[in-house]
């Protein structure tokens, strides 16, 4: 397991949790992280936006 | 931003108003397809099509969002027939590095933390949101580029990108967290804290 205070991990799981569904202790120990990281907690938040953002423009992709 | 529909545009009014558009159809279909030509092809015919079909345009969507669709569904088709797509040749070192923004200890170097976005949510129906957002990801590196763009202009799984590209899944998820890294720090700096946006 990578040391609790590793942003570059969190950021690592943050891009991931996008892409793939995370283990048990994956989540476990990126909410830990988060609770801990002030930068983190940001960073996922704007992640989870640009993730939105993109759901909707393909969204949009279909309309006419 | 309400969207113009421009259905009674004459062609050349159609045009002028596609033409700001043209380059990032072009960075979106080089990104994908083997030659040149192809890419250059393709848009044509997505603007000829555009064009034709432009009385069944409803405005839903802004019209550079529906033309770029059409676009996107001609290369999503393209792949599907694996018909004159690019080979893809997987290089870490032509990634780009992440890793300086981050310390030894790996927490986030000062200059590189993220930065609070003033008013991020009203901007993502804007036009000139999605212009900022197309240059900051076709000037990613080429191959991260067109990763990024398969998993969220297109909308491949993962798991698709690896059989179309032959390469691992770690891989993929390699590329995409330096893009998401990169695509933060880009709209960060030139739309979310860029003086103009600020209310």
């Amino acid at each position: 397991m990578k040391k609790m205070s590793s942003c570059k991990h969190a950021t690592e799981l943050m891009s991931q949790k996008q892409d793939r569904k995370l283990t048990f202790k994956e989540q476990s120990w990126l909410i830990t992280h988060l609770t801990l990281c002030h930068n983190c907690r940001r960073c996922n938040k704007q992640f989870e936006l640009l993730e939105k953002a993109c759901e909707q423009r393909r969204e949009e992709f279909e309309k006419s | 931003m309400p969207a113009e529909p421009c259905q009674n545009c004459s062609q050349t009014e159609f045009e002028q108003r596609i033409d700001p558009l043209r380059p990032r159809l072009i960075a979106f279909a080089k990104l994908h397809l083997k030659f040149e030509a192809d890419a250059e092809d393709a848009v044509q015919e997505c603007l000829i099509s555009a064009w034709k079909q432009l009385e069944k345009f409803a405005g839903k969507s802004s019209l550079e969002t529906w033309v770029f669709g059409i676009l996107r569904h001609k290369l999503i088709d393209l792949y599907r027939h694996h018909s004159k797509i690019r080979t893809f040749e997987y290089n870490e070192s032509k990634l780009p590095d992440t890793d300086g923004w981050f310390q030894k200890d790996e927490h986030w170097h000062n200059e590189h933390a993220p930065s609070n976005w003033s008013s991020p949510y009203q901007t993502l129906e804007n036009e000139h949101f999605w212009q900022v957002f197309d240059i900051c990801v076709f000037h990613l590196p080429e191959q991260t580029s067109r990763v990024f763009t398969l998993r969220e202009f297109m909308g491949f799984e993962t798991a698709q990108i690896c059989e179309s590209l032959h390469i691992s899944e770690h891989n993929c998820w390699t590329i995409l967290h330096r893009a998401r890294l990169r695509l933060r720090a880009c709209l960060e700096q030139n739309w979310f804290t860029a003086e103009e946006n600020r209310q």
